[in-house]
Order: structure tokens, then sequence, then C-alpha cells
């Protein structure tokens, strides 16, 4: 058996190959049901449908595709310039402790100026967490696959030190969290009764954004011939630096929006965990989203359900939290496989007969 | 004289996807014979002879070696028939000695030291000088090549495959490799000889098969047909002679290189040494040399990919930027057209007026950040039109066009921004005939219109055939330029093969 490269990859298999990557995941999911001894058509139904049958569950689905969409533009846009931001975790967790301090420091004082600075403070903290692994790469060449990925492990421990340290709630009890932010450093609510910040307004944003970066100016060309052809670029004078410098701020910067948008949303003070692996998941919205932006919208959305729907399987079905990660990584395999079948295909037997 | 062909081939064929490769194709080669397989790009010629050595099996046809039916598996199995291959592009290690990397090739079993005097020996025979304890790094690429002939020699091969063997070398060492490889056929070896150069062939073969489109078109005693009979069967249509252009007398300096030193980025690559050019408005200059002799380096430090020391080292248009980068070069008029078409020259994943965007980022097709793509396709449009490119529209992908055609568009790209200077590496490298004339017609027309051009070129012919003064790179020195008119082929081979002129021609 052999892979044989297709004479032309089909269009339309690269826009469906996603649709059946999440069918075939669907069908993982109900055969891993079933083995765990679940009724699978129950199961799926929790999982897929049960999440969007009101308008709370609606507006949680709202909630929770909003920071996986922020940081998955980011990391297509890395991508289109061979740019592997693996570490939208640790950049997002870093723009939660910059402008959760700044909250925090800000204390009740002031006045309308409390949020903007506070989301700046965010969106700096992802940016110079991504800065480093920039910096690393361009200066001595270290990859950012593996300094980015590190370097998350490195922010959530900060977080941790943090919210037992000098950020923690001296009022507490000694829980590990800081006090609650004051309402000028929290984002207003999208509509009353939901949890839904104007932080989803953002991430709405950033799609035409990111389709007109890419699409349409100068930067967004540079960076995909960086990335498509790096002797082209060096050709035509496309600085290499200067593109991963820009893919890594713009992909921290957002991670860092999503993390401060978070802390001073929902959560509303710092937690020594904050995020339920969103800047790993956001990988996969890029990938299934097709690096493109409204296919990342799409792919945000569904990546949201399955965490909503993760959360429905362990309440109503005492399924463990694994079966979401199971779920997760079964969805980015058979995306993978369905993609090497759209640019090739199998032969079977030996040196066959072109 | 024996009558049972060495090699006979009959109606191979082979397809790739949509690409008929070989099309019952029927190649007789005898004992003793020196036989070209003539062609142009894409004619079939490097699928006919992967097909002989083993390397890809054809879809029909049959083989026979000797009148015996053979199939030839793979590789090993040629060399075990006796066939033996010198490719265009050789796989040594640079690391190791010639006598390591022989023993690579010939499996385990011999000591070094006795191969090493086995090679002597051969290499003596054959007149090829090489030393089996010298590393490969140290090697020049005609040197290089004798060790993979020696490698396919120490094998006693029947019949032994050269794919365009000459164009690395100095027109002297192709003297040399010719009478080495008729003093093999004298021997009884059959040689297959693959080329699109008629004059090699018409000095050296015996008989040539011709092939176009995958198809064979035709055969012929090369020695007793005319080139341009030859050329017609390889293109199939008849060669228009150039147009003579009236140029004007050259004007002043648009490109000037001053004692351009530059130490190589690359552990095996050429240092730069004391480089002194001037490319003056409205000529030609070609720069000649094997490759290898920091001809790479040149055009990067020219174009600005790497910078110079010195920010006089380098001037365009009265401007000095040896310190400044390759976008900055360009905003004074320099253009340059790369070896690499793909992956360089073009991106080959982005269409026609994305690659138009490349290098005009400058112009106004850019505005506010920007990309007028409306006018971006315009342009493409008007680069296809007047370089009568072959593509399927301004939005075709560059990987869909023929090396040619890529070629034309981006000369097209790089004269329609209106250089000062354009400098072209290896123009018509790959190239069919009929591209190669128009791409030459494009560089006269753009000398006669005031542009300086400076040509890189490992094709003499070429170099004789279009430039007004020509230079030899060797070791990373430049010789003076010097008019075609006072100077001549034997001379050139001189100096690309390193002999200093009298008069101290080349600094070292």
């Amino acid at each position: 058996m052999r892979l044989e490269r297709r004479a032309a990859a089909s269009g339309l298999m690269g826009v469906l190959a996603p649709v059946l990557a999440v069918l075939a995941a669907a069908l993982g999911a109900a055969l891993l049901f079933a083995v765990m001894g679940k009724d699978p058509v129950a199961c799926l139904h929790t999982l897929f449908v049960a999440p969007l049958a009101d308008a709370t569950g609606l507006s949680e689905l709202a909630l929770k595709a909003t920071p996986l969409l922020l940081c998955a533009i980011g990391i297509a846009v890395g991508v289109q310039a061979n740019v592997w931001n693996i570490g939208a975790e640790g950049q997002f967790t870093m723009g939660a402790i910059g402008g959760g301090a700044v909250g925090l420091w800000l204390g009740p004082e002031g006045g309308w100026f409390v949020l903007p600075l506070v989301l700046l403070a965010g969106v700096l903290g992802g940016m110079g967490w991504a800065a480093i692994a920039a910096w690393l790469r361009t200066r001595f060449n270290a990859h950012e696959i593996l300094v980015t990925l590190m370097l998350s492990y490195v922010a959530v421990q900060i977080l941790g030190w943090l919210v037992r340290g000098p950020l923690q709630d001296p009022e507490g009890f000694n829980f590990p969290q800081s006090r609650q932010f004051e309402p000028a450093a929290t984002l207003p609510l999208l509509f009353e009764g939901g949890r839904v910040t104007i932080a989803a307004l953002f991430a709405l944003a950033a799609v035409p954004a990111g389709a007109l970066l890419l699409g349409r100016t100068l930067i967004g060309y540079r960076i995909r011939v960086v990335g498509l052809a790096p002797g082209a670029a060096r050709y035509a004078g496309f600085s290499e630096t200067s593109a991963v410098w820009f893919c890594l701020l713009l992909s921290g910067g957002l991670a860092g929006l999503a993390g401060v948008s978070e802390v001073a949303g929902p959560i509303g003070q710092l937690l020594p965990t904050i995020s339920p692996g969103y800047g790993f998941a956001a990988i996969i919205v890029a990938f299934l989203g097709r690096l493109r932006p409204v296919g990342m919208l799409l792919a945000a959305l569904l990546m949201a359900l399955l965490y909503l729907g993760g959360e429905a399987l362990q309440i109503t079905q005492q399924l463990p939290l694994a079966a979401t990660g199971v779920i997760q990584g079964m969805l980015l395999l058979f995306l993978l496989g369905a993609d090497v079948l759209v640019l090739y295909r199998i032969r079977i037997g030996g040196r066959a007969h072109g | 004289m024996e009558f049972t062909p060495r090699l006979d081939l009959r109606g191979i064929s082979k397809r790739y996807g949509a690409t008929q490769a070989n099309d019952g194709i029927d190649l007789r080669v005898m004992p003793g014979e020196i036989h070209a397989l003539l062609g142009e790009n894409g004619a079939g010629k490097s699928t006919l002879v992967k097909i002989i050595y083993g390397v890809v099996q054809p879809d029909s046809g049959t083989i026979a070696w000797e009148g015996a039916a053979v199939r030839i598996a793979d590789p090993n199995a040629a060399r075990a028939l006796g066939i033996g291959m010198v490719f265009q592009h050789f796989s040594l290690f640079e690391t190791l000695t010639v006598a390591e990397n022989i023993a690579l090739g010939l499996g385990a079993g011999e000591s070094i030291a006795a191969l090493s005097a086995r090679i002597a020996e051969v290499a003596a025979r054959y007149g090829l000088a090489v030393d089996p304890g010298r590393h490969v790094h140290h090697l020049s690429v005609g040197e290089r090549q004798r060790v993979e002939i020696l490698r396919c020699l120490l094998q006693a091969p029947r019949l032994l495959i050269m794919d365009e063997p000459t164009s690395v070398l100095t027109p002297q060492e192709v003297e040399g490799l010719f009478a080495m490889l008729r003093r093999l056929a004298a021997e009884g070896c059959s040689v297959l000889y693959i080329s699109h150069k008629l004059a090699e062939i018409r000095a050296l073969c015996d008989g040539a098969t011709v092939l176009r489109g995958g198809r064979v078109v035709g055969s012929c005693v090369p020695r007793e047909t005319a080139p341009s009979v030859m050329a017609e069967m390889m293109i199939g249509r008849a060669l228009a002679a150039p147009a003579a252009i009236a140029r004007p007398a050259a004007g002043g300096a648009v490109l000037e290189a001053r004692g351009l030193s530059l130490a190589a980025d690359d552990p095996f690559g050429t240092d730069l040494r004391d480089i002194n050019l001037d490319v003056r408005a409205g000529e030609i200059l070609g720069i000649a040399g094997v490759a290898g002799n920091g001809q790479k380096e040149l055009l990067a430090a020219l174009t600005g990919e790497r910078l110079a020391a010195e920010q006089g080292s380098v001037v365009v248009a009265g401007t000095a930027c040896g310190r400044r980068g390759a976008a900055a070069r360009r905003r004074l008029g320099l253009a340059a057209v790369p070896e690499e078409r793909l992956g360089r020259g073009a991106v080959a994943e982005l269409s026609l007026t994305e690659n138009a965007l490349l290098t005009g980022t400058d112009g106004g097709l850019v505005r506010g950040g920007f990309v007028d793509f409306a006018g971006l396709r315009r342009f493409a449009r008007g680069v296809i039109d007047a370089f009568r490119v072959v593509a399927a529209g301004a939005e075709a992908p560059a990987s869909s066009l023929s090396g040619g055609n890529m070629q034309k568009f981006i000369i097209g790209r790089e004269v329609g921004h209106a250089p000062k200077v354009l400098i072209a590496s290896h123009p018509t490298w790959g190239v069919d005939v009929g591209a190669a004339l128009a791409i030459h017609d494009a560089l006269r027309d753009l000398a006669a219109s005031g542009v300086g051009v400076l040509i890189v070129s490992e094709d003499l012919d070429e170099l004789l055939a279009i430039c007004d003064r020509i230079g030899v790179l060797h070791g990373g020195a430049l010789s003076p330029p010097t008019p075609v008119g006072e100077t001549d082929i034997e001379r050139i081979g001189l100096l690309m093969g390193g002999v200093v002129m009298e008069g101290g021609a080349h600094a070292a």
C-alpha cells in the first residue's frame, strides 16, 4: 500500500474534508460511548444538540467560542508565514496576568480609562510573552514551536505563584485567588442574563480584519511569500525577521486579549486555572477552519460546542472530562487524515501501471 | 563488427498523470557506438534514461540487452548488467575523499588502499587526472565529474550513459572528456550521450535519435546532418534568425562593483575576492565561469541579498548601496532574474497576478498598505501579452507554467518595472530553444533601450552570442571584462580553468 500524489487536488474536497472529519469524529465518539457502556445516541444528543436548546446555551457557546477564535486567528496568520505559535495558552495566561494586575492595582479608583488600560495591559502581556519566542527565533534560531510551548508551562506557574503570593486576596481565607475585579475593570455584558461580554464582538471583528490582512494588504502578501517560498522572499527583499516578529506579536496580542477578556469577564478574578486549554484547542480550530477566518469562526463554534457538550456529558452521563479531550483529538486526527486523502490517493499493490 | 545491439528498446511508453512522457519509443545502441539522445527539455529524454537505468519502470514496451529480453528492476540490476550512468547532478559527499566516495558506490569488500590503487590505474588509462586521496570539497566541478565517471568505469561498464555532461566544463575539459569517451568506445563500450548541444553531438556521436514530445521524431548520422536540420527535428519548426538590432553606444555606468570582497556564507562556498566591474547603460556584460566559482555569491552581493562590508563596494545608478538590502537597491533601479524560477523568482503556489507583486511593491500597485489587485492583474496581463507567455490567464498558478514560459514571465515582470540595470542569472537554463531565442531577443531589446544588462551564465555559446563584453569568474575573482570581438572561446576557456593571462588578468 502506498500513497500517490493526485494530479490535481479537488477544491471542493478541500472544503468538505473538515465536514467529513467532524462526521468521522462523531462516529468515533459514538463508538467510544458504546465501549464505555453508555447509550451512544443519548450521549451524542447531550454532546451536540442539548447545549443549543436554549438562550443560555447559545450565550455559553459564544462565550467559549470567543477566546478560541481570537487565539486561532493569530495562530493562522502565523502559520501562513511558517511561524508556528503553539503556545497561545501561555500568551493567554500572561494576558490575563497583565490585565488582571493592572485592574487590581488601579483598585476602586478611576473612571472610564480603567477598562481600556486593563485590556491594553492584557494585549501587551500576551505580546511580551510571544516576543521572547520571536527574539530567540530571530537571534538564535531557536524554533518557536518548542519555545512557545515551553513558555506556556512557565506562564501557568507564574500565575499560580501570583495568586498564592503578591496578588492573593488578603481577605480570601488563604484561597489561591485574587480579589474580585471592580466593575470599572470588568467588560460589559453583551446582554443581561448571559455571561457573554463585548469580547465576543472583538472576536467577530477579528474575522474580517484577518481576512483583509491576509488577502488584501501588502503585509499579508509578504507573510504569505515568507511562508511559501523563503527564497523568493529573500529575492524580493521581504524580511523574514520582520515577518516572525509581526506574526508572533499579533498572535501573542490576540491571545493576550482573549486571556484578559476571560478574567475581566466571566471569571472576574485571577485563579490558578483560568483556561480549559483554549490556547491549545485553538490550534485545532485554526486547522479545522482551513486557516481561513470565516472557516475558523465556524470551527470555533464547533469546538465551543464540544466544550459545552463535554461538560454536559460529565454531569448527565457521568463521563470523565478526558472523554472531551479524546473527541478533540479524534477530530484533529481525522482532519489530518482527510487532508492527506485530498492530496494523495491510496494505491494497493506493487508498482502499478500509471 | 557485431550485429547484436548492446541495447534495444522497443515501444517504450511511460505516463505520469496527464503527461505522456514516453510514447512508443524505439532506441538501438550498437556495441562501441557513441549514440546521441537529442531533444529539448521535456522531450522525454530523462524519463527514457531513468527507464534504462532502472529508476522507473515503463508502462509498456520491451528492453533487450545484448539480444536477451530483460527487466531492469532497479539501478543495482542495471549496474549488474553493465550499465553505468553519470548524472547531471553529482552525488558525492563533500567531506569524504575520492576513494571513499567511490567505495560507497561499489559496496563493501575492498580496502581503501587497494581501491585507491585501482582508481589510479583506471584514471591513468583513460587520462582522468584525479588523486584518490583528495577530499571532494577541494575538487573543481570538472574533477568531480571525473570522479563520477571513474565510479562507473571501475565497474567495467558496457554501456555508459552521460546526461548533459558538458554544461559544467570548460572548453578544454570538454575536449578531454570527448577523448576519453572515444577511447572507451574504441574498446567496445557503448555510450548513450544526452544533450541538446548540436555542435558537440556532431563532433562526438556516431548516431543520434531525436525525441520531441515523448516520441521519436527521427534519427540521423550527426556528422552528415546539418545542425539546422537537427534543430528543426528537435523543435518541430524552422528557427527564426535573431533580428539585428542597432545598439546605441554604451553610456555611463549603471551598476558598479568596486573592490567587492565577501566571505562565503556556506562552508563549501566561494569567497569573492576584489571584484571590479561596471555595467554601462545600453550594453550587455557577460560573466562566464564554471559553476561554483563564486557566481551565486556574486549575484547575492550585487542584488543585495547579502550585504557588502562597505557602502561603496556596490554602486547602482550612481548611488553607493553596498550596505543596503535587495528592496532598497530595487528602488534605485536594479532588477534581477534569479537562476531558480520557482521558489525564488516566483512563488509556485501563487497566481501570476500575485507573483507580479513580488518585485512591484514600490510602484503604484500598493496604496496605503493595500494591494491594488485590479491594477496588478492588468500589469500581469500586459506581461503575458508582451512576452507571449503561454498560460491559462493571469490567475493561473506559477507552478502550472513550463520553465520557459515562467522565465519569460519573470523577465517580463522585471522589464515591466522599468529598471536601469537588469541582472540575469542563467536566463535560458532549462528553457526550450524557442523560448531561449525570445529571451535573448528581450535582453537585446532591453539593452537597446538603454538599460544595462549583466548576464551570468555557464553557457559560453549564449554569452558569445549576445554579450558586448565578457569577464570570467574563477575562484571568486573576476578577470577584466574584454569586448567579445577581442577574445575567443580558447582564451575564455583558459580563464575559466584558472590560467592567469599575461599581464595578470586575474587579480589574485
